[in-house]
Parts: structure tokens; C-alpha cells; sequence
């Protein structure tokens, strides 16, 4: 029999080794799937470089999947060093989008800077409530958050499907079940592909990084979610701490869905968040729930992400390969972490009897 | 020969790394006896018992059963011997009958539930024991001594006719002890033979035949119940009086400090946890707590720190009670609470975080405004290891849980003590240390004294509490048993104390 035992502490090193290893292995197994697709790897994974970086514009795009990623993982980040496991970002995504468009509805024609504003904090709150809810019957009642914040989604997901084929529906869509686009008061101000979100996104991560590392509520969430035990002994008031917690962490997700609405898509629609909350989750984790790591993670996803609608197109492969490459990276990596902090070790010497 | 021996354990060692918890142990059961395994805390009785039930292997020893040598690898085997524990948590599914936690899990059970056989059998059982138990109840809608006949019962209907039971009065009311003593006395009549795990003397002395004393993992000696004396018994189970080299410091004790008056708590199985507990501090004066592990020492610390609900009382500090007051405010007050938990880590420490971070753990609320800074937190956590010779590579970025037991406690205790509180409370500070270490915590505890500060110990060696304190309050079961002079009285009536026996001291304890 093996036994799995958790390292001590893994090294610097080993963790950079172990993961480049990861990385290398995914490229190879991946290559088999690329030849079988009729491709050349090697172009293919040039291809990938060249769609991310080729020019300013694909830099652009990269950048422009980069940021609502970004901000979401540093959304669940939030809640995550907290032990609350929030999976409720593309719910929270869904209804800060919904509440952005909510803006516009209302109050079409207000001059632009008030109109963003606005959408900002309207936005932010509605993604709080999303997770505010949650948070507060699991610091009442003791609720599962996990199983509360993944059935929220559906409810969103669901809020937004009868708003964009009923409530919300644009008449002048020719039947079309689409709601309208915002209009060109009410979207975020871009210059050659790069637009506002990049600030807000970089105002953000300055933000949090001070937040977690120098404020006294991310000092109190960081104990609280080491030791409950520990924060009730040095008078840490829990439940408000759970509920700051949550109202930034589902606020920042809330905006995404602003950004998102007001740059990408320019309408709210089912399809808008992509599974980016999904996959901010697995970003934050990867990043060990530091903020620095996160904008390093999100960028290599958003490298993929790029990476991937480019070669489909330049080269012609079913937008499957170009997902299961993706999936395999992804794959190895986490995969890989597993290496890095546990070992096995044989229980012969252990158990001689039985 | 002996024949009359059921159980028969002889030369029993089992040592966890450096500790002996079992040296060289001898132990026997007689056919039809209760036989009360009596000793303080640490010193042997569950891990004893957990070599006969299968769940420690001896590294040394024999044990015999029924006239046979056998080697009891697992709980199963025991089983099949007839040797069954009640364990000390239920493990009960909350949700089943009590016919069903009875048949899951029993190799009498068949892969369909033949319920009416089960029923038959279980109504033949409970009659024969004259137990309280209805089949059809559900776990959840019991209360805690309808959980444990069950937990009896279980083990009787899987064929067990040694039964150990670990500490089963703990959670009792006194009229639930009667009927528990009652369900016993029944099944000893049916050739069942019982071993109990106590540091009651009363009960003791109530129920069983033979008792054999434990202390520091060795038998002192196995006694007839009616060739001894309570007085005896708490002789031998505490032991003699150990020289230790814990200091006395003699300081003239100050004014009053803290005024306790009457605290009641009542934790989760509705036991009262304190009961009416009634005391002063006084400033220069270290005052002991001792008693049975599970006494009400945790409530107690915790009511005074605000973190356990107290249901009646008055805690006077400074002039005014703080007994409702959140435990941020009653720490702004000047109270500290070091409370060192079984695993070290669980109270007042962060694990992950470096030292550094966990001395701005209570200093981070002195700054202004929304930041933290970790300036002021260096200092201290610099002059924190320079003083209390704390070893650890680095102050930053190296996790406490990565330090050894002793200097993870020297982390915690300096940090309070650095704070300058105005009143110690510190529970098992020296727990697990090695003697250089605990030397080092008790020279700080002094030093505090001699600053005049009010200090509560709590601990769990008698011969420590008696050098180092200058009173000692004894709990037991939730109540004050009494409050001496260490200097003017003996470790045997102590552990009368402890043992439930109130003195007729200073302070008697009330009772409503």
C-alpha cells in the first residue's frame, strides 16, 4: 500500500521546476490531439504567441480578456482567504451587468462620466447583494455557502434570460431575442482597442494588494479564515467581517459584469460572462490567493483564451482542439500541485501486522 | 487456575515517542465485577483500556482473556472476545432509530432488515437490563443519557460481556448516574463483568467491587472497595508531595482586583458547566485553578475574556461588570487570555502566519485609521524572541506552526505579557513543554506577580500549582470545591477536591 503525505514545505524552486514541467508535458500530449486535427504543433503553438502579440490589436484583445479575469479572481480571492468558498462569481458577474443596464434604462441620457459612475457603484452593489445574501444566513444560520452561491447563479443566469427574451427585449431587433445596446453615453471610452477598464482594472489590483497585505480588515479576514477560534479570542467581530468580506468580494465581481457590458459586449446577455467566474476560480486558487500571483495568472489564462480564438481561425482547427488544449494545460498544471505538496511514501515500515 | 479472571493484562508498556504512557502496567478483571479504574488526567486509564479494546497495539505485555493469551489487533477482534468500550463520543447516527443504530454495523444483520427479529431481540435484551429505550425513537429526539443506554445496549447486543465504559458519569445529571448504576448493577447479575473509568471517589465508591489506582502511566495498586477509604484513594491518586524547582515568589498581595460573584454557564448538552463559581483576585497574587480536565476551566477563562455565554452572575472589574460585554471591549479593558489549547495552535495563535504577524494580531487595533503597520510589531516581536530565548530562524515569513511546541507557547505568553494587561488570565501555559521551557514561563509569571498584576493560572499539575500560587481554587463538575493555601494544606486534600469532596475552608461552594 502507498501512502500520500504532505510535504513540508515545498521550495521555490521545485514549485518553478515542477510546473514548467507541467506546462511542457500538456504541450506534448496536446500535440498528438493537433496532429490528429491535421495541424503542425510547433506552428500551432507559434500561433498561439503570434495571435497574443502579433500586433497591437491581438496584444489588445489579450489584454481585453485579461481584465474581467483579473478583477473576478481578485473578487473571489477576497472570499477564498476567508475560507467562504464563493462560486457565486458569475452570478454575482450576471447581476452587476444586469444592474448596469438597469442604469441606462432608467437614466439614458446622462453625460458619460456621471453615467459610468454610477454604473460603477449600482453595479458594485448588486453583485454585493448576490453574495451579501449568503454570507449573512452562513454567519447566522450556519448555511452552506458553497451550495448557496452556485444555486444563485442559476437564479441570475435565469433573472437574465427573461429579461433579454421578454421584459427587456429589444423591439427593434426584428424579433430577435437580444436586449438593445447601450448607447454610446453609457460605454467605457477606448483608444486602438485598449479601453478604460484597463485603468480600473489596474486602480483595482493596487487596491487590493493594499487591502490584503496593509489594511486592518484584510489582516482580520486573513486570521478569521486561519482560525475562527483564533479571531473570536482577539476580538474579531466575525459576522461583520464575513459580511465586508462579502460585500467585496461580490461588489468587485458585480463590476466586472459593468466592464463587461459597457466595453466587450455592449449589451447584457446570457452569454456575457463566458464561464469567467468558473475560471477565476481556479486563477485565484493557482495563485495561492496572493494578489501579484493573480495578475500573473490571469494573464496566462487570458494568453490561452487569446491564443485559442486566434488559431482557430488562422489555422483552421475546430474550436473543440483549441478548448482541449486548454483544458490539458489546465489540466497538467493543477495536476502538478498535487506533485508539489504531497508524496507517497510505502507503509511497509509502518504496518507489519494486519 | 484462574478461571475466574475474564481479563488479565500483565507487563502492559506503550510509549508514544519520548512519552510512557503505559510502564509496565498489570491489570485484571474478575468474572461479574465493576472494577473503577481511578486516576487523574494523563495518567493512563483510557490509554490502558484502549490497549484491551484493540486500538493502541502494547509494545509490551500479555494480555489474557477468558484463560486465553491473545493479541487484540483491532476493536473487531476485541469484539469477538466479548470485550466491548462505550466510547466517549457517541457515534450515533442522528437521523436512525434506535432499532436501526442498533442493527447497523451488526454482523447479526442481515443484507434486508429482518425488523421484527431485530425487535424481538432488542425487546428480550432491554427487559432482561430493564433499560429505557424505545426502538422506534429517533436518535435525535433523545436526550444525552437515552444516547448513552444506547450506546450500552448496542454493544450488549452485539455479544459483549466485558464492557468498559470511559468516563460515562461526565455528562450525567445525578438521577441519570442512578439509572446508569442501576443499568449496570443488571448487567453484572447477568455475568456481564464492567470496567469504569472515573476520578469520581463518591461514585467510585458507590458502585464498583475492586479499584485499581493509576498515576503517571504505572499502577499504584488494586484495592477492595471495603478495605479502603475515600481519603485513601485521593492519597494514592494524586501521590506525594514532589520537591520541584518552581519558584515562590512571597509578594504582599495588593487590593482587589477581579470580583466573581455567582457566574453560571450552561453548555450545549444543558449540563451547567459553572455553576454558581464565586472568587476574588487580587493584585500580586498568582491564583491557581485546579481540577479534572473538563472541570469548567475553559468556560471559566472564556467567561471572564466574553467569549462563552455566561447565563447569571456578576464579573466585577474596575468597578464594573463586564459579564455581556463583547470580548473586544473587555480586552480594551486590560484583560488578556492566553489559553493554550490541546493542540496548541487553535486559540490566540495563527499557525500560518510569521511571528511578527501574530504579535500585530493584538496590536494592530492601536493604529488610526484603516491601515496596519508592522513597524511597532517588529520591535516587539524582535525584543519578544531576544527576552524568551525563543529559537526560530526568522521573524518574517516563517510560520509559527513551523516552531517547536515551547516556543510557540513563549510566542503566546510574551505577546500577552508584553501588552502590560492589567489583569493575566493564562490556562495550561506550560502544556507539553519541556522543564527548561515551563522554568522560563513560570520565572515570567513571577515576574508579572512582583509587578503587582492580578494573574490566573490555570493548570494541570497539582505539584506545580501548589509551589508556584499563592491560592488555589478547585473546580469540580462546574463548582468552586474549595479555595486554599497550597502552603497550609496537602496534595491529598486537593485532590479530595477535585474529586467532588467540598472543604470545609474558606469558601464553601453554593448550591441552588
Amino acid at each position: 500500500m502507498l501512502h500520500i503525505v504532505k510535504k513540508d514545505i515545498p521550495k521555490t524552486r521545485e514549485k518553478i521546476v515542477v510546473r514548467l514541467a507541467a506546462v511542457l508535458a500538456a504541450l506534448a500530449l496536446a500535440s498528438i490531439l493537433v496532429l490528429v486535427a491535421g495541424a503542425n504543433p510547433f506552428e500551432l503553438y507559434f500561433g498561439i504567441i503570434q495571435g497574443c502579440f502579433g500586433s497591437v490589436y491581438r496584444f489588445a484583445a489579450t489584454i481585453e480578456k485579461m481584465v474581467p479575469l483579473l478583477v473576478l479572481s481578485l473578487g473571489v480571492m477576497v472570499a477564498f482567504k476567508m475560507r467562504f468558498w464563493n462560486i457565486g462569481a458569475e452570478g454575482q458577474f450576471l447581476m452587476g451587468a444586469v444592474g448596469t443596464t438597469l442604469v441606462v434604462r432608467l437614466l439614458p441620457d446622462l453625460p458619460l462620466p456621471i453615467m459610468l459612475t454610477l454604473m460603477i457603484v449600482v453595479s458594485f452593489f448588486f453583485g454585493a447583494v448576490w453574495l451579501i445574501v449568503p454570507a449573512f444566513l452562513k454567519a447566522r444560520f450556519g448555511t452552506n455557502e458553497t451550495l448557496f452561491t452556485l444555486m444563485l447563479n442559476y437564479i441570475a443566469l435565469t433573472l437574465v434570460t427573461a429579461l433579454q427574451y421578454d421584459f427587456w427585449k429589444d423591439p427593434a431587433a426584428s424579433g430577435m431575442p437580444k436586449i438593445a445596446n447601450l448607447p454610446q453615453n453609457a460605454l467605457l471610452p477606448s483608444a486602438s482597442g485598449f479601453n478604460l477598464s484597463i485603468l480600473m482594472a489596474v486602480i483595482i489590483v493596487l487596491v487590493m494588494y493594499y487591502f490584503m497585505n496593509r489594511s486592518k480588515i484584510g489582516f482580520e479576514i486573513a486570521v478569521l479564515g486561519e482560525s475562527e477560534n483564533t479571531a473570536r479570542y482577539i476580538g474579531i467581530n466575525v459576522t461583520k467581517t464575513i459580511m465586508i468580506a462579502a460585500l467585496i468580494s461580490g461588489g468587485l465581481c458585480g463590476v466586472v459584469g459593468m466592464m463587461q457590458v459597457t466595453s466587450v459586449s455592449g449589451a447584457l446577455s446570457t452569454q456575457i460572462t463566458g464561464g469567467l467566474g468558473f475560471t477565476a476560480i481556479i486563477v485565484a486558487w493557482l495563485s495561492g490567493l496572493k494578489v501579484p500571483f493573480v495578475v500573473v495568472n490571469s494573464f496566462a489564462f487570458a494568453v490561452l483564451l487569446q491564443g485559442a480564438s486566434y488559431i482557430q481561425t488562422a489555422f483552421q482547427i475546430p474550436g473543440s482542439v483549441a478548448e482541449m488544449i486548454q483544458a490539458i494545460i489546465l489540466f497538467f498544471i493543477l495536476g502538478s500541485e498535487f506533485v508539489i505538496q504531497y508524496r507517497f511514501v510505502s507503509d511497509k515500515t509502518k504496518r507489519e501486522v494486519a | 487456575m484462574n478461571n475466574d479472571y475474564v481479563v488479565k493484562m500483565e507487563n502492559i508498556t506503550k510509549v508514544f515517542g519520548k512519552v510512557k504512557a503505559l510502564d509496565h502496567v498489570e491489570f485484571s478483571l474478575k468474572k461479574g465485577e465493576v472494577h473503577a479504574i481511578l486516576g487523574e488526567n494523563g495518567a493512563g486509564k483510557s490509554s490502558l483500556m484502549n490497549v484491551l479494546n484493540g486500538i493502541y497495539m502494547p509494545d509490551s505485555g500479555q494480555i489474557e482473556v477468558k484463560g486465553q493469551a491473545v493479541n487484540i489487533n483491532s476493536p473487531k477482534i476485541a469484539l469477538d472476545l466479548g470485550i466491548g468500550m462505550l466510547p466517549q463520543h457517541y457515534k450515533l447516527v442522528d437521523v436512525f432509530s434506535a432499532m436501526e443504530n442498533v442493527a447497523a454495523g451488526s454482523r447479526k444483520t442481515t443484507p434486508f432488515l429482518n425488523k421484527k427479529k431485530i425487535l424481538d431481540e432488542m425487546g428480550k435484551l432491554i427487559i432482561q437490563l430493564g433499560m429505557d429505550i424505545n426502538p422506534n425513537k429517533k436518535v435525535y429526539e433523545m436526550s444525552v443519557a437515552e444516547k448513552q443506554s444506547l450506546e450500552i445496549f448496542k454493544v450488549l447486543y452485539r455479544g459483549a460481556d466485558i464492557l468498559i465504559l470511559d468516563e460515562p458519569t461526565a455528562v450525567l445529571t445525578p438521577q441519570e448516574i442512578q439509572n446508569l448504576f442501576e443499568i449496570v448493577k443488571k448487567m453484572v447479575a447477568t455475568g456481564c463483568s464492567v470496567i469504569i473509568i472515573t476520578h469520581k471517589l463518591e461514585e467510585v465508591m458507590e458502585i464498583s467491587d475492586r479499584i485499581t489506582i493509576m498515576r503517571k502511566g504505572a499502577t499504584i495498586q488494586t484495592v477492595n472497595k471495603d478495605e479502603t477509604t475515600p481519603q485513601e484513594l485521593a492519597g494514592m491518586m494524586v501521590g506525594d508531595m514532589m520537591e520541584l524547582n518552581v519558584p515562590y515568589v512571597a509578594v504582599e498581595r495588593g487590593p482587589k482586583a477581579l470580583e466573581v460573584k455567582a457566574i453560571t454557564a450552561i453548555d450545549r448538552n444543558k449540563v451547567h458547566i459553572l455553576d454558581h463559581v464565586s472568587f476574588d483576585l487580587y493584585a500580586g497574587e498568582i491564583l491557581g485553578v485546579a481540577g479534572i480536565a473538563g472541570s469548567g476551566q475553559k468556560e471559566l477563562c472564556e467567561g471572564i475574556a466574553g467569549l462563552y455565554h455566561l447565563k447569571s452572575g456578576e464579573i466585577i472589574f474596575e468597578g464594573e461588570n463586564i459579564v455581556g460585554k463583547n470580548p473586544e471591549k473587555i480586552s480594551q479593558m486590560g484583560i488578556s487570555l492566553s489559553f493554550v489549547p490541546e493542540d496548541r495552535l487553535g486559540m490566540g495563535l495563527v499557525s500560518s502566519m510569521d511571528i511578527i504577524d501574530n504579535v500585530l494580531l493584538k496590536d494592530y487595533r492601536n493604529k488610526k485609521g484603516m491601515g496596519i503597520s508592522r513597524v511597532v510589531s517588529r520591535d516587539k516581536a524582535e525584543a519578544l524572541v531576544e527576552r524568551l530565548n525563543v529559537s526560530t530562524p526568522a521573524i518574517e515569513n516563517h510560520a509559527v506552526s513551523l516552531l517547536s511546541g515551547g516556543n510557540i507557547q513563549k510566542v503566546l505568553l510574551g505577546r500577552e505579557i508584553e501588552l502590560e494587561p492589567k489583569l493575566l488570565v493564562t490556562a495550561y501555559a506550560t502544556r507539553g513543554l519541556d522543564v527548561g521551557s515551563s522554568q522560563i514561563i513560570y520565572e515570567l509569571l513571577n515576574e508579572q506577580k512582583a509587578k503587582m498584576k492580578p494573574i490566573m493560572y490555570v493548570g494541570e499539575d497539582l505539584d506545580v500549582l501548589m509551589s508556584l500560587c499563592d491560592r488555589i481554587l478547585v473546580l469540580c463538575e462546574g463548582r468552586v470545591t474549595g479555595i486554599v493555601d497550597p502552603r497550609k494544606t496537602t496534595k491529598e486534600a486537593i485532590g479530595l477536591m477535585m474529586s467532588g469532596v467540598i472543604s470545609e475552608g474558606e469558601q464553601a461552594c453554593s448550591i441552588s
